[in-house]
């Protein structure tokens, strides 16, 4: 994914069940799974406080959209990891699922 | 067991929080795992309702052995006309909050959803007040 580690280097070997790639915060609440990987444009902490509810592993964040300090904040209070890929959202999903990511 | 929270217009950072705290209420009284995960939808999406549209409101849930009742009360515009609020993709939210992720038209259709008996009330310049209840169940949605 060449992406890169905004926060969590140390937990990046967690396991994710599945994989939901959305730029909208309700269908992000709605049908991701637990312990999925989030993978969004989104870089507002909305974005984390619904990682927080869905008990999503990790957020993957798109376009190289980084997020502002409160929402890296936000993350380190709910241990959830940040990543940053230049990719879009398409490619990054592809990307995943080729590799044996499913959908949530 | 009974909690409110005071949900403030517009505010984004802290937005979420109630819910937040309601999901981890629910778990430490051990609700089961599907009812967690539908109050915390119908809990979110009510409370980001207020946080987008009206001036100031609560968000409280009533925790009970077989059930639990969110409800969202709020000072605000009102809603028109309520079954084109209930419809899937209508929205009236402003630009800057749709930049945001929000503004899908999906709030009040989320909740219906993924609740088991609603009841909505609303007066134009005064408030809406709306009333879920979720069953404890592991089936359903």
């Amino acid at each position: 994914m060449h992406a890169e580690v905004i926060y969590g280097e140390e937990m990046l070997d967690i396991d994710v069940s599945s994989g939901f790639g959305c730029d909208l915060i309700s269908d992000s609440l709605c049908f991701s799974r637990p312990d999925c990987l989030l993978i969004t444009g989104l870089t507002n902490v909305q974005i984390v406080r619904v990682a927080d509810m869905v008990e999503a592993r990790a957020i993957m964040f798109v376009r190289g959209k980084r997020p502002g300090e409160d929402v890296i904040q936000l993350a380190k209070e709910n241990r959830i990891p940040l990543l940053v890929t230049k990719r879009f959202l398409f490619e990054s999903c592809g990307i995943l699922y080729q590799q044996g990511l499913h959908s949530s | 067991m009974e909690m409110t929270f005071d949900v403030k217009s517009m505010d984004f950072k802290r937005a979420g929080e109630a819910a937040g705290k309601i999901k981890k209420a629910l778990q430490l009284v051990g609700m089961e795992i599907d009812t967690v995960r539908r109050a915390v939808i119908v809990a979110y999406e009510a409370e980001m309702n207020i946080v987008i549209h009206a001036r100031q409101g609560t968000l409280t849930a009533k925790v009970h052995p077989d059930r639990l009742e969110i409800e969202a009360n709020d000072e605000g515009p009102g809603i028109p006309d309520i079954d084109l609020a209930f419809q899937e993709g209508y929205s009236t939210a402003p630009e800057h909050v749709r930049e945001m992720g929000f503004g899908a038209g999906m709030g009040l259709p989320n909740i219906k959803r993924f609740s088991d008996d609603l009841e909505i009330e609303s007066k134009i310049d005064v408030g809406t007040q709306l009333k879920t209840i979720i069953y404890n169940q592991t089936s359903g949605e």
